[in-house]
């Protein structure tokens, strides 16, 4: 089985129902898109990471409703450095798609989504806690795997494996 | 509460802030078993990472291995032979046994219902020793790799499988009987710890918590992967949201999965065991002794690894406790750039504070044992 190239064309992609309804609320939203493996990803605009989850899960032709997931990723060298992920699924349609927000890496800060789903809690303290990115509006933003302590965030790829002896 | 206490299944610690009997507030402190897993993964192999997942959700470690297989696979475009996918069945849904087994004995237990953890333990052990048979352990079997399975299933293990599967029915009758119109059992389980399907949702509960509160949803059907589209099999849901509710999806589902284990060794086809990618998977031992290449690709895959083209990949499967899904972002080396575990007790506990606050202590520990958490999974 050969893989497939990626599409990353917005316009081959609009009859996804994710992208065609975030589209239809603001073309400026959508930095980029990628369909690869059968999976399609949306780059979102971070300042409004919040207001497209909330179109998504309210859009009426297919509710994304559920998050499954939020989680982050390190891109250190380059720059932005973080990328944030969200997971979501529509339980009615059975539709997934993944929603990226790219952030710098001096004060890596968005917008919390809890205020959407509260599942995002546990996931954004969990990404907050290793990777050290703020979310605002997150109502109990604290460490949730390491001690309250501890110094330095273990999944950034700049902290060694070993950790600091 | 906790981390000592018994009732927490494993090392869960819940602040309570209490009026009397009455919880008012309840706050999961976790991060007790956080070893580092998912950091530890970016400095392996990628076949290397497959013995890891199996300590993650220890109570279902194929699952783990499963899931972890097939977003590599999905990464690498690799087609898996029959046989593999489903003997994955077949594996996966005896493991989906073995979890809810220890989940219906120390639920029981801890309502009061001695008995059942001990007829539950004995039919485990069952299981376990079928694992062992085929992976050669009982516990962390990591018995799916990347492109197929480890071992070939060893002579004389269809048939053993098979009486398990004869056998069993009968003991969930057993179990069912000593608990389902139990009048103390459902005087601790009916309308105790409810949870609304716009609760479960937003807060991100799946599996039978969410079935148990009227969402039908399972991945097995509704995202068929490793040849789940091949079987057929109900989708037990309630609509009540109450501890007996989940207690009710996860018992029809213990008859569910035996049924699928029937089905998978009536159909069970023969061939090879392994993908046919000889940079990928592992060549077997007789033919490393035999053959000069098989000997050069193995030296290869052990020393450097396999390459995975750049991407990724979520794959989520249906765990005995709900979603589990695996994020892994691949580079172009040989080493994940990123694994990250979406697992279902992570979120389900989340659920704990919208089904305990209000109510009394004691239906804490019936709720904790119906969302059926297991700590390995939450932290990681």
């Amino acid at each position: 089985m050969a893989l497939a190239p990626a599409i990353t064309d917005i316009e081959q992609l609009k009859s996804h129902p994710a992208l065609a309804r975030l589209l239809e609320w603001n073309g400026g939203a959508v930095q980029a898109a990628k369909f690869d493996r059968e999976e399609l990803t949306l780059w979102i605009e971070k300042g409004l990471i919040r207001e497209a989850c909330a179109i998504l899960r309210d859009a009426p032709a297919c509710p994304f409703n559920y998050l499954c997931d939020v989680t982050a990723v390190d891109w250190y060298p380059s720059q932005p450095r973080f990328e944030v992920v969200y997971h979501l699924l529509s339980i009615p349609k059975k539709e997934r798609v993944r929603l990226k927000a790219r952030l710098d890496g001096s004060s890596p800060v968005i917008e919390s989504v809890t205020s959407v789903w509260p599942a995002a809690n546990h996931f954004e303290r969990e990404v907050f806690d290793l990777f050290g990115v703020r979310f605002t509006g997150h109502p109990h933003l604290e460490r949730i795997m390491m001690p309250d302590n501890w110094e330095g965030h273990p999944l950034r790829k700049d902290y060694p494996v070993e950790g600091y002896r | 509460m906790g981390p000592q206490h018994p009732s927490t299944h494993g090392v869960l610690r819940l602040v309570l802030e209490i009026d009397g009997e009455t919880v008012v507030r309840i706050m999961p402190e976790i991060g007790f078993l956080h070893t580092g897993i998912e950091k530890t993964c970016e400095a392996k192999f990628y076949q290397q990472v497959v013995p890891l997942t199996d300590r993650i959700d220890y109570l279902c470690p194929m699952t783990n291995n499963l899931a972890y297989c097939l977003a590599v696979e999905k990464l690498l475009g690799l087609e898996i032979p029959p046989k593999a996918q489903w003997m994955r069945v077949l594996m996966n849904e005896l493991t989906r046994i073995n979890s809810h087994l220890v989940w219906l004995g120390t639920h029981a237990m801890d309502l009061g219902a001695m008995t059942v953890f001990l007829y539950c333990f004995r039919e485990r052990e069952d299981i376990l020793r079928l694992f062992e048979m085929v992976s050669g352990q009982r516990m962390m079997t990591s018995y799916f790799r990347i492109g197929g399975l480890a071992l070939e299933p060893p002579l004389g293990f269809f048939e053993k499988v098979k009486s398990f599967a004869d056998r069993f029915p009968g003991n969930v009758d057993e179990y069912e009987g000593l608990l389902t119109g139990n009048p103390i059992f459902l005087m601790r389980t009916k309308g105790v710890a409810h949870l609304s399907t716009e609760d479960a949702i937003a807060m991100g509960a799946s599996g039978p918590t969410l079935r148990g509160s009227g969402i039908d949803i399972d991945l097995r059907r509704d995202a068929p992967y490793t040849g789940y589209e091949n079987f057929e099999f109900k989708v037990p849901v309630s609509t009540e949201g109450d501890v007996f509710a989940r207690y009710v999806c996860r018992v029809q589902e213990l008859r569910e999965s035996i049924g699928i284990v029937q089905q998978a060794l009536a159909g069970m086809p023969e061939g090879p065991t392994k993908a046919d990618a000889p940079k990928v998977v592992l060549p077997d031992r007789e033919k490393m002794k035999t053959q000069m290449e098989a000997l050069i690709y193995h030296f290869k895959i052990i020393t450097e690894g396999f390459t995975v083209p750049a991407g990724e990949v979520y794959q989520a499967v249906e765990s005995p406790r709900g979603e589990m899904g695996y994020y892994v972002v691949s580079d172009g080396t040989a080493k994940p750039y990123r694994v990250h575990m979406r697992g279902p007790s992570f979120a389900n506990l989340q659920v704990l504070a919208k089904m305990c606050e209000g109510r009394l202590i004691a239906d804490v520990v019936a709720a904790i044992g119906s969302i059926d958490v297991v700590l390995g999974d939450i932290d990681r």
